[in-house]
């Protein structure tokens, strides 16, 4: 994945993850990707199972198209550390994820592997539909539809930036002065 | 400065702000059976050679399916060993235990380190004045061939406990206790904690607590070293210690109270571990199985708090009692103090060293509406099987092993 060529805006469709017309919140990692599916190394049979043990969404990768946008509530992906939380979304085609907050582990798993990840406390409140097109625009931090602003979240830290720009962690490292290396 | 503060400052050459991303040079680099084979993968396929910076400072552990008992793991298992041999890797295999304790016990992480591990909960060190912290694959990777990471300096609350309980209490309550009151306070943020019952805990129970902090949401939770704790680290690393300790003048983004003096025993309710009550308002809760072990709760101290409560009694008859000590090491205390004996003669099921029923279910799951009194760490739908996991001490455990019922205090 190399993100590089893109422009600094993130297209896709909305899926609020929620229960009763509410955000859920503490979804931890073994409701988005159970443990039972932890020897699973190639990241392409991740995809089948995301959300595979979360009420209410276990059809989820049949549902999603590409280019989707998941709208998570507070504390999303805490619990273990498993990358396969992360992976499971970029194989799915999943593009970005705005929650009103993060595992602090998920959040590094996220922006390691280059899938864009933003906190916005508001994000609930935004005039957001699930199946709505929108559109973050990754310097500002503005979610936009139609071309209005519904939402403004913080935007990426500038490691979080540059390793997005890069693709993901190792080959922003590559990217990096010689003299980093060993 | 706060301990945080200290430690990034004695591991970066960057200079240490709160908010700030740093570079952080790590003294201990370890991956596990779960995610190890992933890390593996990651070198081979984004480097093609020198692929560990140092070897002495590198580790796999396997804890989480030992042994293997399915076909995914024992291939992730081999893969690792295999990329240990080839490049001089110590590898602790399945008969260790759990990765955070075994190398707090053989003197490799120790105050004043920084040591990361792909488990959620290897903050746990913080039990020890280290600086630990569970990662994904891809940062683990990196770490192997880099020795180092970026990160985010964080902000510390310091939390003060208030008092000394006068009820019975473990610090398995302590740790229930303190995830429901800085549940959405700490997220993402260092804590240190402070007052006359940290002071009180043993090594055992500073384990437990420092555990539980990845269900505060907290990033790390330090316990300044005692004498106590200073004297063992000293033994099993055979080196002096110089813990790292706040300076006075440190700067917090809060302090926070917790009144501890009307503690007693506490129980989270099945789904999450911050729904905290106390066990005495559940007390006709009929349990099916206790588990017994974890990183939290799979010390000796723990054991043998269970094998005083069970020592000559036998458990409630359809109570399935299974116990996991957290290492080899633990183990063999409980088989030469006659801890193990006791606990077999009262019907327990005794595992091999490991993490026990968090993972893959290496001491069983559980069924559809069975009811498990655990002493793990996290509770959430699905974790250990497809059953109502309540979370407990050793103690609340054995005494509901005992009763059929939650509690029985």
């Amino acid at each position: 994945m190399d993100n590089g060529n893109k422009l600094f805006k993130i297209k896709g469709k909305a899926w609020k993850i929620e229960r009763e017309g509410k955000l859920i919140d503490d979804i931890d990692t073994d409701m988005i990707y159970h443990n039972k599916y932890l020897h699973i190394v190639d990241k392409k049979e991740m995809a089948r199972y995301a959300f595979s043990n979360l009420d209410g969404w276990k059809n989820f990768p049949e549902l999603a198209d590409s280019d989707g946008i998941l709208i998570v509530g507070e504390n999303f992906g805490c619990g273990s550390s498993r990358q396969h939380a992360v992976d499971c979304f970029i194989s799915l085609g999943i593009k970005a994820i705005i929650g009103k907050s993060f595992g602090a582990i998920y959040k590094r798993n996220a922006i390691n592997s280059g899938l864009a990840i933003f906190e916005c406390r508001d994000i609930d409140k935004a005039d957001i539909r699930t199946g709505d097109e929108i559109e973050i625009d990754i310097k500002t931090g503005n979610i936009l539809k139609n071309g209005k602003r519904v939402a403004r979240a913080k935007p990426m830290s500038k490691i979080q930036l540059d390793i997005y720009k890069a693709g993901n962690l190792f080959e922003y490292a590559k990217k990096m002065e010689k003299s980093f290396m060993p | 400065m706060t301990i945080i503060e200290k430690i990034f400052k004695n591991h970066s050459k960057d200079k240490i702000e709160v908010g700030k991303t740093i570079w952080l040079d790590i003294d201990v680099r370890t991956a596990r059976d779960f995610g190890g084979a992933q890390v593996v993968k990651n070198l081979l396929e984004n480097y093609d050679e020198n692929y560990i910076e140092d070897a002495k400072k590198t580790f796999f552990t396997f804890d989480c399916n030992a042994p293997a008992n399915t076909i995914g793991y024992a291939n992730n298992q081999q893969v690792c060993r295999k990329f240990a041999r080839r490049h001089g890797i110590r590898l602790y295999d399945v008969d260790a235990g759990i990765g955070s304790h075994v190398l707090m016990e053989e003197g490799i992480i120790h105050a004043g380190l920084t040591a990361v591990g792909t488990d959620s909960h290897y903050n746990i060190v913080g039990a020890v004045g280290a600086f630990g912290q569970g990662m994904g694959d891809v940062d683990i990777a990196f770490i192997f061939k880099t020795g180092k990471t970026w990160f985010d300096v964080p902000p510390t609350i310091k939390v003060n406990f208030i008092g000394i309980p006068e009820e019975k209490w473990t610090a398995k309550d302590l740790a229930l206790f303190t995830v429901k009151n800085l549940k959405g306070h700490v997220l993402g943020k260092a804590i240190e904690f402070y007052g006359d019952v940290i002071d009180s805990l043993s090594l055992d129970g500073r384990i437990t607590l420092a555990s539980m902090v990845t269900e505060m949401g907290g990033i790390i939770g330090f316990i300044p070293p005692s004498k106590e704790v200073i004297n063992w680290m000293e033994i099993v690393s055979n080196k002096k210690i110089k813990p790292i300790y706040a300076d006075k003048d440190a700067n917090y983004e809060k302090e926070m109270d917790i009144d501890v003096a009307s503690l007693e025993p506490m129980v989270a309710l099945p789904g999450n571990p911050a729904n905290v009550k106390p066990v005495r308002e559940l007390q006709d809760t009929k349990v099916d199985s206790v588990f017994i072990g974890s990183c939290t709760n799979g010390r000796f101290e723990d054991m043998k708090m269970a094998a005083d409560i069970l020592k000559g009694k036998k458990v409630h008859d359809g109570v399935m009692l299974k116990i996991v000590p957290s290492t080899r090491k633990v183990w063999e205390k409980m088989l030469k103090s006659g801890i193990a004996e006791q606990l077999f003669e009262a019907g327990a099921i005794i595992s091999n060293a490991g993490c026990g029923g968090c993972a893959a279910g290496q001491i069983g799951m559980t069924g559809e509406e069975e009811v498990q009194v655990s002493t793990a760490n996290r509770n959430f739908k699905g974790k250990q099987g497809l059953g109502n996991t309540y979370l407990a001490s050793p103690a609340t455990a054995a005494m509901s092993a005992l009763n059929g019922y939650i509690g029985g205090w």
